[in-house]
């Protein structure tokens, strides 16, 4: 076991992915000399020099669109895009050619392109550098989407994505990149597309993703002192998403609560609701309540606070979903 | 306005088109230096060259112009034309969703086409039968796309030709990333011949912006790509004079390499210059910019009226530069082919209509439960989910069926 952060977690994820095959590479934005503007690739390009640590133009849409092209040659491209909200010049290649590949090769043709995207919010910052675009993306078919939530996670995770034969985006819980955790790198996590029980409880369930895990943990132990047991799933995978873990919780608690960054209008919390509505509808002693974003473009830096889903606003859909 | 080929009613369409459109837009050859071997008049000329940025480039070397070689290319151009008239035939049946003709423009796609090598890799557009053909794509699997059973119709791998792409321009980058590929591969094992890919795009798609950031790219990594782009004047209803102002071979000194414009509608003068630029593109100094100028001579697509849009009078200009009739003229001029050649051709060329025909009809649309297979590469458990309540859904109206 090795302590270390997420953001080394991913940079050691990377410089293993790199190391085993040559085929691999990476691709971004200032992710070569400087490291990445979070130092998550810092001295890859030393290390396997600057074919395989490249330094691109600045233009989101000829990473992804060239990381096809070399996936096509045999390559294994890993794209960073520097924010969240810079991927949208990108989003073209990402859902009418990379998503579409395969099937419209009728299954010939692999595209293994990691797209690695910092998102979420709560780091102070301007406009276009807090968003968690993940539905945008969930509601495409063809992508497979990934959010570690801890260092173990972030060191596996990353790998298991390289060597995944679909397209793979790997959303990174940007303000988690300096939370520090345990790596165990002679034992692979556990399967990167299933969600983990992180806490057990009895009473309640709550699912959430990346950032906003940590919250999730600090809100289920402070239900524990209102007497409440509450199970906490990691939800890991976006798409696909592990319904039978969320399911069988359900079904031993009754009250599901879904936690994200993202406005909630159209996003992962309510495809989750109604899939648990479906399948574990006599379970429900409430509604699922989803805690999440407002329907607004991202806040300005100094009332973010406000906006994101906190311990709190957990606690209080809690209180709901025990007032039925 | 003798010469307008619209009936009597639509006449005042005509001249809206001419008031819209000045005369300027009638000029064919606007300034910059275009590269031609093969006159308009079937009169061969035996050398090229020519001043490309800031040196003087000798094409003559690349030149190949024997008589069995071009009748060669006069059979590939010859029978890709019969093929575009058998499938917009198709369309107007019923047979097709959509056709997209190439007539016009069999000159850059064959020329550029045949001066692939095998180990090239191409990225066309949707418009590239021509190229298709070169790259042994068979004639029916190019239609399988359009007769909406598939959307793709070929192994890629196998022709180093690879899928259609209907959203403009995004090819341009895969072909640049397909060169970064091909790059490494060459260092990595420098006994593999030196290969390029060529991306094709049209006078519309310049406009995109992948195809400013493929340019950037490849220019950064001097990526081994050549740019190919038919400037057939039209994207769909605006005229390649709004969206370029100088010629657009002249974009390429602003990334720092190459650029030319060849007379796309001379079969000969293409090749060699596609074989030039790969060859530039294969030993390292990058990539180059091709503007093939040619003519749309059909419709965008099936969909499309051009009479709304253009004059006749230009159409009929561009006749007198069709590329099928400048090659027939110099291999007859020349003694080249007789007409034996060109009733036996026409022989094959119809035979080839008719194999399409039965080819296409006795395609039959796929199963959707196929398609579920064909999303991800790896298991999925949404995707399973779905096909198993699919066919449960299916095997339903079975069961009535059987009963009823």
């Amino acid at each position: 076991m090795v302590t270390m952060t997420i953001a080394k977690a991913i940079n050691e994820g990377l410089r293993a992915s790199l190391a085993n095959d040559p085929k691999t590479l990476l691709m971004g934005e200032d992710i070569g000399e400087l490291g990445g503007v979070y130092r998550v690739t810092d001295g890859l390009k030393k290390d396997f020099g600057a074919l395989r640590v490249v330094d691109s133009p600045l233009a989101e849409s000829g990473i992804i669109g060239t990381a096809i092209g070399l996936a096509l040659r045999g390559y294994r491209p890993v794209c960073e895009i520097q924010f969240d909200g810079f991927v949208f010049p990108g989003f073209n290649q990402i859902t009418t050619q990379l998503a579409k590949l395969r099937t419209r090769s009728d299954g010939m043709l692999s595209a293994p392109v990691v797209i690695r995207i910092p998102y979420g919010g709560g780091i102070g910052s301007v406009e276009h550098h807090s968003e968690s675009p993940e539905a945008l993306f969930a509601h495409t078919a063809g992508l497979r989407i990934i959010t570690p939530s801890n260092a173990q996670d972030a060191y596996w995770m990353i790998q298991q994505a390289v060597t995944c034969e679909d397209p793979v985006i790997v959303f990174e819980p940007k303000r988690r990149y300096w939370l520090k955790g345990e790596v165990d790198t002679s034992a692979p996590a556990a399967d990167p597309f299933s969600a983990q029980v992180l806490r057990q409880g009895s009473d309640a369930t709550i699912v959430a993703y990346g950032p906003l895990v940590p919250v999730a943990l600090a809100a289920a132990a402070a239900a524990e002192d209102d007497g409440r047991q509450v199970e906490v799933i990691d939800l890991r995978s976006i798409s696909p998403i592990d319904f039978d873990t969320v399911t069988e919780s359900v079904t031993r608690t009754g009250r599901l609560i879904v936690a994200h960054e993202a406005p909630t209008f159209g996003g992962i919390g309510g495809e989750i609701a109604a899939r648990i509505s479906e399948r574990a509808f006599l379970s429900l002693e409430a509604p699922v309540i989803r805690v999440g974003g407002f329907h607004m473009p991202y806040p300005v830096a100094r009332v973010e606070e406000q906006y994101l889903p906190d311990i709190d606003r957990i606690l209080e859909a809690l209180d709901r979903a025990f007032a039925y | 306005m003798n010469s307008s080929r619209l009936p009597a009613a639509e006449f005042d369409v005509e001249e809206v088109v001419r008031a819209a459109h000045p005369a300027d837009t009638a000029d064919l050859e606007p300034g910059t230096e275009m590269l031609r071997v093969l006159s308009p008049d079937g009169t061969m000329a035996s050398g090229l060259t020519a001043r490309i940025a800031g040196e003087t480039v000798d094409f003559t070397p690349y030149l190949a112009a024997d008589a069995e070689h071009l009748r060669s290319l006069y059979r590939d151009m010859f029978l890709i034309r019969r093929f575009d008239q058998e499938s917009t035939a198709l369309q107007r049946q019923g047979q097709l969703a959509l056709w997209v003709p190439l007539t016009g423009q069999e000159a850059a796609q064959i020329g550029s086409g045949r001066a692939l090598a095998p180990q090239d890799y191409a990225f066309p557009t949707y418009r590239e039968h021509g190229v298709a053909l070169t790259r042994g794509v068979e004639f029916a699997e190019i239609l399988r796309l359009f007769r909406g059973v598939t959307n793709g119709g070929w192994d890629p791998r196998e022709r180093n030709f690879h899928l259609y792409t209907l959203v403009l321009a995004a090819q341009a980058l895969h072909a640049v990333g397909y060169a970064m590929g091909m790059q490494r591969d060459q260092l990595a094992d420098p006994s593999l011949p030196p290969a390029a890919s060529i991306a094709y795009f049209g006078d519309g798609a310049s406009s995109e912006g992948d195809v400013h950031e493929s340019m950037v790219f490849a220019a950064s990594f001097d990526a081994p790509v050549v740019f190919f782009c038919q400037n057939n004047q039209w994207a769909i209803s605006v005229p390649s004079s709004v969206q370029a102002k100088v010629p657009l071979a002249q974009r390429a000194a602003g990334y720092g390499f190459p650029g030319i414009r060849v007379d796309g509608n001379d079969v000969v003068a293409v090749e060699a210059v596609t074989r030039w630029a790969l060859e530039h593109a294969r030993s390292g100094r990058g990539p180059v910019l091709i503007e093939a100028y040619t003519y749309r001579m059909s419709a965008h697509t099936t969909a499309d009226d051009p009479t709304k849009y253009r004059l006749s009078r230009d159409e009929q200009e561009w006749q007198s530069r069709d590329p099928l009739v400048r090659l027939e003229s110099h291999l007859r001029s020349a003694g080249l082919a007789d007409d034996t050649f060109f009733g036996d051709l026409d022989a094959e060329a119809r035979t080839m209509a008719t194999e399409l025909r039965r080819a296409v009809l006795a395609m039959t649309a796929p199963d959707l439960a196929d398609r579920f297979a064909a999303v991800y590469a790896e298991p999925h458990p949404l995707i399973q989910e779905e096909l198993r309540f699919f066919e449960q859904y299916e095997a339903g109206f079975a069961d009535e069926g059987k009963h009823a």
